[in-house]
C-alpha cells in the first residue's frame, strides 16, 4: 500500500536514471477509468511543468518514482478539468461516505499498485479519514517515511473504500466532466441526505439538489432545516424548483412556500401546474398555527357503503404513499364526513362489510381555523394517528397526520 | 425546574416574541428579521471585554485619566472591519473558519493555528478565571469556592443546554455589562471632558503610554473572536438574504463593546486617576480602590462587571476552541450535538475548563505570568489569522460577487498591518515584562 502523501514532492528519474523533477500532483481521468492514477504532474522549477500518463511509470517507492521513458518523451502539461486532481480535488475537501452515511474530510489517499507487462499503475483503494493520515500529512518531509509507516501502525485506522466515496462538486459542467452522479446519494433515506447537506457549504448543498431527480430532491428539502431550504430554493432555477415543489406533498409545499418572499412565491406558483398550484394557494391562505396550517389535502376517502373489495381494487389503482397511510376518511351519501377506519380493521374485514361498519369510535375531528394546541391535545387524548380537518359545511378538506404534530413540536 | 424545562420555556418565550414580530407592520416585521438573526455578533463583542480587557481598560483609565478615550473610536472601526469579513464568509459560504482554511491551505496551517489556538486560549481561559477569583474576593468570598462553581455552572450550561438556550443566556449576560454604567455613573465623572476626548486625539508621546495603547488594542481584537463568530453565524443558518441582518448584528456588536470600555475607562478615570491612583493594574485591586472614593454601590457594580465578563469568556473561550480543533480535524463538533455524537469536541472542552480553572486554584500560581503569556499568544495567533481571512474573503471561487470591494480591502489590510505591528510591540514588551516583573 502507497499513500499519496509519500508520493507528493517524490522525485522522478527517466529511464537513463536522469532527474526529471519533483511530482506535484496526480491525476485521475474519471471518463477513462473511475480509480486509476491516469497522469502525474512533474515540475523542476522555473521549466514547464510534464506530465508522465500512467504506463509510462515502472517503479514507485515513497519519495521516488521511476519512468520507463526518457524525458523527452513526456507532454508538456496542460490544465485539463476532466482531470480529478488528487491534491486539490481530494485531500483536505468534504466527501460524503455512503456506506457510512457521514460527511468526512479526506487525510490522505491510499493507492494499491498493479503490475502490467513494463508499467506499473496506481490505484485509488480507499481514502483516509483516520489519525494515520493525518499523522502523515503532519510529519511528511520532516520524518523519514519508514518512521511514520511504524509510527503510523499502532494507531486505529480509519478509512473508507473508493467505491463509497462520494465527491461533491459544485461547479455543475466539472461535474459532468468528472462523471461525478448522486445516483449513490439517492438510494439513502431522504433524512440521511438531508442531516449531511447540513454539513456542506451552501454551494455544495446547491450542487447536490440541482443533480438530485426531482422527487428524492422534493424529498430531501421536505426533510432539511427550513432555513436551508428557502436559501437553496431561492437560488434554484425557478423552472427546476417549480418541478421540485410539485413533487412535494402540498403541505410541506406551502410551508417552503410561506417561508419566501411573496414575488418569489407567485413565480414559483406560476410555474407549477394549475392543479398542484391550485391546491398550494388554498393551504397557504391558511393561518400556519391552525389545523388548516398543518393539513394535508392529499389523503383517501371512500365512501360509507363501499364495500372492502371495492375499496381495495380503487386503492389498487391509486398513486397513495403507502408508507404513510394507515386510515382512511369516511364520507356518508352527501359528502360529509362520516369517520374514519384503519387499514387494519379493512385488511380483517371480511369482503362484502361496509365501511361504515368498520369506522372508529367516537367521531373525531377538527375545523380548520382550531389552533395547533387544540390539535395537539386531541391527538394526546385519543391517541390519534391522523386527524381529519373540516370546513364550515362538515366536509373533509384535508388530514392532520402523526408525523406533522411530531415536527411541530419539535421544531416549536 | 430542571435545565431542560428551562429550555422548552426559553424556547416557547422566543418562539412568542418572534411571533409578534412576524405579524403587522412593516418595522415590526423588520425587527423580526434581526431578533431572527441577531447573536453571534453581539456575544463576540462583547466577549472581548474579559477579564484581561477590563484590566486592560482600569489601567488606561487610572495611569491617563480620559486621554486614551480616542482611539475607542478607530478600534471600533477596527473591529467592525474584521469581524464583518467573517460574518460574511459564514454567511455566504456556509463554513466555518477553520473548515475554510483546511481545505484552502492545507492540513498542516490547520493544524498549527489549531495547536497554538489551544495553548494561547488554555491561558486566555486561566486569565478568565483568575478573573472569577478576584471578583469573588471583593464580596469575600474564597477563591476556592469561586473558581471551581463557576467551572460547575459554564460547564453544565453548555453540556445541558441547546444552542439557542445558551445563546439567549449568552445575550442576557452581555446586557448584564450595563453594570459600568453605573459603575461610571455612582464615580460623578467630568462627562463633558470625556465626551470631549473621545471625538479629539491627545497623544502624550512616551512609551508607557504607546503601550497602553496596544494593550487595548489588543486585547479588544482577540483572533479566537473571528472562529467564534463565524461558527456562530454558521450554526445559525444565517443564509445570503439575512445577511444585512448579520452585518447589523455585528455593527451593534462592535459599538456595544466600545461603549462598555468607555464607560470602564470613564470610572477609573474619574475615581482613581483623579485622586492620584495611577498605578492599578488588576480590576479587582481597582475595585476594592472605588470603595472610598466613590462609595461600595460603585465598587459592587464594578466587582459584579468583572465576575459576568470573566464568567462570560470563560464559557466562551473553551466552546470556540474547541470548535476550531474539531472542525479542523473533520470530527463532529457544535452543541447542536450530543455528548455521545461529538466526543472529541466536549473533552477538549472539558480539559480546558478544568485545566484552566485548576490552575488558578494552584497555591502560588504563578498568575501574573500566565497573563502575560496569554496576551503574547494572542498577539503572535492574531496576525496569522487576520492574513488568513484576508486571503479568503478575497477569493472569487468562494466568496463570488461579495469579496471585499477596493476600498473595504484598503481599510481592512491597514487594520490588520496596523494591528499586526502593535501587537508585535505588545509581545515585544509583554516578554520583557516577563523577565523584569514589576515590584509588587
Amino acid at each position: 500500500m502507497l499513500y499519496a502523501t509519500e508520493l507528493m514532492g517524490a522525485a522522478a528519474y527517466d529511464a537513463q536514471a536522469n532527474y526529471v523533477g519533483r511530482v506535484r500532483e496526480f491525476f485521475i481521468e474519471p471518463a477513462d477509468q473511475p480509480n486509476r492514477v491516469s497522469h502525474f504532474l512533474i515540475s523542476r522549477g522555473r521549466f514547464q511543468p510534464l506530465v508522465a500518463r500512467y504506463d509510462q511509470v515502472s517503479k514507485v517507492v515513497p519519495g521516488r518514482i521511476d519512468l520507463n521513458v526518457n524525458e523527452r518523451a513526456l507532454d508538456a502539461y496542460q490544465p485539463n478539468e476532466a482531470w480529478l486532481a488528487v491534491q486539490k480535488d481530494l485531500l483536505d475537501q468534504q466527501i460524503i461516505d455512503t456506506s457510512g452515511r457521514k460527511v468526512v474530510r479526506v487525510n490522505d489517499v491510499d493507492l494499491s499498485e498493479l503490475r502490467s507487462n513494463n508499467h506499473i499503475e496506481l490505484r485509488i483503494a480507499q481514502v483516509d479519514v483516520g489519525v494515520p493520515g493525518a499523522v502523515r500529512r503532519l510529519l511528511q518531509g520532516l520524518a523519514p517515511s519508514s518512521l511514520v509507516r511504524r509510527l503510523q501502525s499502532k494507531l486505529p485506522q480509519r478509512s473508507i473504500r473508493w467505491e463509497f466515496v462520494n465527491l461533491i462538486e459544485p461547479d455543475p459542467l466539472r461535474r459532468v466532466k468528472l462523471r461525478i452522479t448522486h445516483e449513490k446519494l439517492e438510494d439513502l433515506h431522504p433524512a440521511d441526505l438531508a442531516e449531511m447537506m447540513e454539513e456542506l457549504s451552501a454551494a455544495e448543498r446547491q450542487g447536490i439538489i440541482a443533480s438530485l431527480d426531482e422527487e428524492t430532491a422534493a424529498a430531501v428539502l421536505a426533510e432539511l432545516d427550513e432555513r436551508l431550504t428557502t436559501q437553496i430554493v431561492e437560488k434554484l432555477d425557478p423552472e427546476k424548483a417549480a418541478d421540485i415543489i410539485e413533487e412535494m406533498a402540498p403541505d410541506a409545499a406551502a410551508d417552503l412556500l410561506a417561508d419566501l418572499p411573496k414575488e418569489t412565491s407567485e413565480e414559483l406558483l406560476e410555474e407549477m401546474p394549475n392543479r398542484e398550484a391550485h391546491d398550494v394557494r388554498e393551504l397557504l391562505a391558511f393561518d400556519p398555527s391552525t389545523a388548516g396550517g398543518m393539513m394535508n389535502t392529499e389523503f383517501a376517502f371512500v365512501s360509507e357503503g363501499s364495500s372492502r373489495e371495492e375499496v381495495l381494487e380503487w386503492l389498487r389503482n391509486q398513486e397513495f404513499n403507502l408508507e404513510q397511510l394507515d386510515t382512511m376518511v369516511i364520507l356518508d351519501k352527501l359528502g360529509h364526513f362520516a369517520g374514519t377506519v384503519p387499514i387494519a380493521r379493512i385488511l380483517l374485514a371480511g369482503p362484502e362489510q361496509p365501511m361504515g361498519e368498520l369506522k372508529t369510535d367516537p367521531l373525531v375531528s377538527i375545523t380548520s381555523d382550531a389552533s395547533e394546541k387544540d390539535v395537539f391535545e386531541l391527538f394526546d387524548k385519543y391517541n390519534l394517528r391522523m386527524l381529519t380537518v373540516l370546513d364550515n359545511d362538515r366536509r373533509p378538506i384535508g388530514v392532520v397526520t402523526v408525523d406533522d404534530v411530531v415536527s411541530r413540536l419539535v421544531n416549536a | 425546574m430542571n435545565l431542560s424545562s428551562i429550555n422548552i420555556f426559553i424556547d416557547h418565550l422566543r418562539a412568542g416574541v418572534l411571533r409578534f414580530f412576524s405579524r403587522g407592520n412593516q418595522w415590526r416585521r423588520r425587527i423580526f428579521l434581526f431578533l431572527a438573526v441577531i447573536g453571534p455578533g453581539i456575544i463576540t463583542s462583547n466577549v472581548d471585554n474579559d477579564a484581561g480587557g477590563i484590566a486592560t481598560y482600569t489601567q488606561a483609565g487610572s495611569a491617563y485619566g480620559y486621554t486614551l478615550l480616542w482611539s475607542l473610536v478607530p478600534m471600533t472601526i477596527a473591529l467592525y472591519v474584521t469581524m464583518e469579513m467573517c460574518a460574511r464568509m459564514g454567511v455566504i459560504t456556509g463554513k466555518g473558519l477553520s473548515d475554510l482554511i483546511r481545505e484552502e491551505f492545507g492540513f498542516r496551517s490547520t493544524f498549527f493555528v489549531m495547536i497554538t489556538g489551544f495553548f494561547v486560549d488554555l491561558f486566555n481561559v486561566v486569565a478568565e478565571f483568575a478573573g472569577v477569583a478576584a471578583a469573588g474576593q471583593l464580596f469575600g468570598l474564597s477563591k476556592y469556592v469561586t473558581v471551581p462553581l463557576a467551572a460547575i455552572i459554564v460547564w453544565v450550561l453548555v453540556l445541558k443546554g441547546t444552542y439557542r438556550f445558551v445563546e439567549v443566556v449568552f445575550l442576557v449576560l452581555c446586557s448584564f455589562y450595563l453594570s459600568y454604567l453605573f459603575s461610571a455613573l455612582l464615580s460623578h465623572p467630568d462627562w463633558v471632558l470625556a465626551a470631549r476626548m473621545t471625538i479629539i486625539p491627545s497623544g502624550h508621546m512616551d512609551t508607557s503610554y504607546l503601550l497602553l495603547l496596544t494593550a487595548l488594542v489588543g486585547t479588544t481584537i482577540a483572533p479566537w473572536q473571528f472562529f467564534y463568530l463565524q461558527a456562530g453565524f454558521v450554526e445559525k443558518k444565517v443564509g445570503p438574504r439575512q445577511y444585512p441582518q448579520a452585518r447589523l448584528d455585528v455593527l451593534i456588536g462592535s459599538i456595544s463593546c466600545m461603549i462598555i470600555v468607555f464607560f470602564i475607562i470613564v470610572c477609573t478615570a474619574a475615581t482613581l486617576n483623579r485622586n492620584g491612583l495611577t498605578n492599578i493594574s488588576d480590576a479587582g485591586e481597582a475595585a476594592k480602590a472605588l470603595i472610598p472614593l466613590a462609595g461600595k454601590w460603585a465598587a459592587w457594580t464594578f466587582a459584579f462587571g468583572l465576575l459576568n465578563a470573566s464568567l462570560f469568556a470563560a464559557t466562551i473561550l473553551p466552546l470556540s476552541t474547541a470548535h476550531v480543533i474539531c472542525e479542523g480535524l473533520g470530527l463532529e463538533a457544535g452543541l447542536d450535538h450530543k455528548f455521545r455524537e461529538a466526543p472529541a469536541f466536549y473533552w477538549l472542552y472539558t480539559i480546558l475548563i478544568v485545566v484552566g480553572g485548576g490552575i488558578v486554584l494552584l497555591p502560588n500560581a504563578p498568575l501574573w505570568k500566565i497573563f502575560i503569556f496569554s496576551q503574547v499568544g494572542n498577539g503572535i495567533w492574531l496576525p496569522i489569522v487576520v492574513i488568513f481571512i484576508l486571503l479568503l474573503v478575497n477569493r472569487r471561487d468562494l466568496m463570488g460577487e461579495h469579496t471585499n470591494g477596493f476600498l473595504f480591502n484598503l481599510v481592512a489590510w491597514v487594520t490588520a498591518v496596523a494591528m499586526i505591528i502593535l501587537t508585535f510591540v505588545l509581545v515585544i514588551q509583554s516578554i520583557y515584562q516577563a523577565f523584569h516583573p514589576p515590584a509588587t
